[in-house]
């Protein structure tokens, strides 16, 4: 049974329309198809955006009951609209977050200045599971280590974007982002050449010429592959996707070995010299030398071959401390710490519940907070708490209790929304947005991102693990 | 003192194994107590070296064609002086605190919990006399024996068998100072006795728990003192697995046999 929705306490930012119903710049364009178009050829081309994505074979696996059930994301035909101006500072913001962050994981693992200038307590990053002192001393190839940042950003009005959460590990779903692209461009052509929209299909090729970019120097024309688990990940569909794309091999870690002092790939013709690997595997799993002994997954020896300077890892190993959500809130002081900027974007205001105040306060606002589980993701393991019920929210309560730690709270927000095609017709559904930020010897963002949408009347939750779809997003030119 | 350190392993495998790699940590650095002569470390193929996040010294053995047993000899001469067991601060990567967080190997379970539970207070009241009182409990409470607990066995585990080797003593005592919030670090390394060895002189191990107004101090569970100049430090980590000797992964070999003889004598006799 599903709980009675109530409205968030302010409403949400309608992305299409202002205040008074007229339509705003961005889809002045997009309102009027929408508008012209029959209910009967939404549905038709849904249909047929549906048989391309099978065909395509982009399904992911939802980790949830029942395991390795794949199934497509839902996709919704309606495209989502920034303007040139509207993305020019996002754009900004976003490289001048993920510079910041990369500043900063350097200083963790050389030096720890923020932490000697009592910006961020030691302890929430030496004692974070995600710090791994193994990094101390060593400097990666081009000194990047957020090679890839996934930026969680959403809208609450027409002129700030907050940052959710940031991913630096290794985020998944830019194949969504060009996909989505090309599944458009093939069922509405007409909007494509009637709208002028910044292409996104260039994105295995940035992301080819930034791998290559943070190459061991050694290496003249360097040798880059794609490390994945193995077919039965989540995410097994883009790591082919991306490697095919970019016309580099897709490896799992037994294809690889370790051998005076470089990584070699076993190949038909013999070994041959890895320098640059993106990998799609955990830090946990890549070097049982190093890490977890147990793992099967990784390369043995990789971690030696990476502190000598003879190989590219991307993303680095160890950023998972500044995605944190323990440390998110201290992004905004790393970018005045780094920099000496202000930072563009916004962050969310977060109660840490390890800290007594803001656990009574989280407590005493449960009804009003989004709580979340500090090292969780996929919308796994939160509580939302104007949508729960009273006796999910005594259960969440119990649990703040007993590991408080575990926990952060943050407000409400009313996300935007964007115009989508539902049952009804085209109705607003609340959406966020994941541009994914790339960091060579300089830092770019391919204009779009993964939109994702929340399909549910009223919901907030836009995880694909939990019911969200994706839509095409359009970056306006000017 | 000057202590000469001599240190054989050999592996051999019931087939021959087609590839293998080792981290090997069996290098000794420059420290207030210790000072190194000289050193070498030999085994077959092409070493490669680096120096790891806790400060060690790693080389990197890697063999990629068949091969029946691998021999690893260790040779070197350390000038040790006794600073009472306390090793001031050095120039550490990084703060003590990167070892107050408990490891899949140091986490106080069961029984262990309730001890370090008890044990807590008169810790927190006067830390140098608590850490050594500990290690006068556990010296007396965990008995050293061969056999009982594995390279994979937990603090927590060997306390409730009451026995292990000194690697299962040093992580229980690493288990209660973290369970404290003591930072505590894991030291691996050589000691030197006249009495013609025991067991543990091959790859003894200890702990290091973290004293404010002093640096680190060490507490050798096994022998229920603090490290004297008879003591070589070799390498140091969160627990075994960051300053085990050798640490490795091969292919193929079936079983393995591994013998070990270790010499510490005094360079002076």
């Amino acid at each position: 049974m599903r709980t009675p929705v109530h409205p968030p306490a302010v409403p949400a930012f309608d992305e299409m329309r202002d205040a008074g119903g007229l339509v705003r710049p961005a889809y002045d364009r997009l309102a009027d198809w929408l508008t012209k178009t029959p209910k009967s050829v939404f549905r038709r081309k849904r249909q047929e955006a549906e048989l391309l994505f099978r065909r395509l074979g982009i399904t992911f696996a939802v980790y949830s009951d029942d395991a390795g059930v794949e199934r497509l994301i839902p996709f919704d035909i309606v495209p989502r609209v920034l303007t040139a101006a509207e993305w020019a500072r996002l754009e900004a913001g976003l490289i001048q977050r993920v510079r910041a962050l990369n500043a900063f994981i350097h200083d963790i693992y050389h030096g720890q200045q923020i932490l000697k200038a009592g910006v961020i307590p030691e302890e929430f990053v030496l004692c974070n599971a995600q710090f791994r002192p193994e990094m101390l001393g060593i400097v990666p190839p081009g000194g990047v280590w957020a090679h890839v940042a996934g930026i969680d950003v959403v809208r609450v009005d027409e002129g700030d974007f907050y940052v959710l959460e940031d991913n630096l590990r290794s985020p998944s779903g830019v194949s969504y982002m060009i996909e989505n692209r090309s599944v458009m461009m093939r069922l509405f052509p007409e909007l494509f050449s009637q709208n002028r929209i910044a292409p996104v299909d260039h994105y295995p090729n940035e992301l080819l010429s930034m791998l290559r970019s943070v190459a061991p120097p050694h290496a003249g024309n360097p040798t880059v592959v794609v490390v994945t688990p193995g077919m039965y990940n989540s995410a097994y569909f883009e790591h082919a996707f991306l490697a095919d794309e970019m016309g580099v091999e897709l490896v799992e870690g037994q294809d690889l070995f370790v051998t005076d002092g470089f990584v070699f790939m076993r190949t038909p013709q013999g070994p041959r010299r890895v320098d640059v690997i993106y990998r799609r595997i955990d830090d946990d799993y890549l070097d049982p030398l190093a890490f977890n002994s147990q793992s099967v997954l990784g390369v043995p020896g990789l971690l030696s071959v990476y502190a000598q300077g003879n190989v590219a890892l991307a993303n680095a190993i160890g950023t998972g401390v500044a995605d944190d959500k323990s440390i998110y809130p201290y992004v905004p002081d790393m970018v005045r710490f780094y920099l000496g900027e202000e930072a563009i974007l916004k962050n969310v205001q977060t109660w840490q519940c390890r800290e007594p105040d803001s656990l009574r306060y989280v407590l005493d606002h449960l009804d009003e907070l989004v709580v979340k589980e500090v090292h969780g993701s996929g919308g796994y393991g939160m509580l939302i708490g104007p949508r729960a019920s009273t006796a999910e929210r005594a259960e969440f309560a119990a649990r703040l209790r007993a590991t408080p730690d575990r926990y952060i709270a943050q407000p409400t927000l009313a996300l935007s929304t964007c115009p989508t095609f539902v049952q009804q017709g085209i109705a607003p559904r609340h959406v966020d947005l994941r541009p994914y930020v790339l960091t060579g010897r300089t830092t770019r963002v391919v204009p779009g991102g993964l939109t994702r949408v929340a399909l549910e009347e009223g919901s907030l939750v836009v995880n694909s693990s939990q019911g969200g779809g994706t839509k095409d997003t359009w970056v306006l030119q000017e | 003192m000057h202590i000469v350190v001599e240190h054989e392993t050999a592996y051999s495998y019931g087939a021959p194994a087609r590839s293998t790699i080792q981290y090997l940590r069996l290098t000794p650095r420059q420290h207030a107590n210790q000072s190194v002569r000289s050193w070498q470390v030999t085994g077959p193929g092409k070493f490669t070296e680096f120096t790891d996040g806790f400060g060690n010294i790693v080389h990197v053995l890697s063999l990629t064609t068949p091969h029946e047993q691998i021999v690893l000899r260790v040779r070197g001469e350390v000038y040790t002086t006794d600073t009472h067991g306390v090793l001031p601060p050095e120039n550490d990567r990084c703060s003590p605190l990167v070892y107050a967080m408990p490891t899949r190997l140091t986490r106080a379970e069961g029984d262990l919990a309730e001890f370090a539970a008890g044990i807590r207070t008169p810790l927190a009241k006067e830390r140098l006399t608590g850490l050594h009182d500990l290690m006068v409990a556990l010296h007396k409470q965990v008995a050293y024996r061969l056999g009982v607990t594995d390279v994979e066995s937990t603090a927590s585990d060997a306390f409730r068998k009451g026995e292990g080797v000194c690697q299962d003593q040093a992580h229980i005592f690493l288990a209660v100072c973290r369970a404290a919030g003591i930072p505590a670090r894991y030291v691996s390394g050589y000691m030197w006795t006249d009495s013609g060895g025991r067991d543990y002189d091959a790859n003894h191990a200890w702990a290091e728990a973290w004293v404010p107004a002093l640096g680190w101090v060490s507490f050798d569970v096994a022998n229920g003192i603090s490290t004297t100049a008879s003591y070589v430090r070799v390498a140091q980590g969160r627990d075994y697995l960051d300053a085990a000797p050798v640490r490795g992964v091969r292919r193929g070999g079936g079983d393995e046999a591994m013998r070990v003889s270790v010499r510490v004598t005094d360079g002076q006799q």
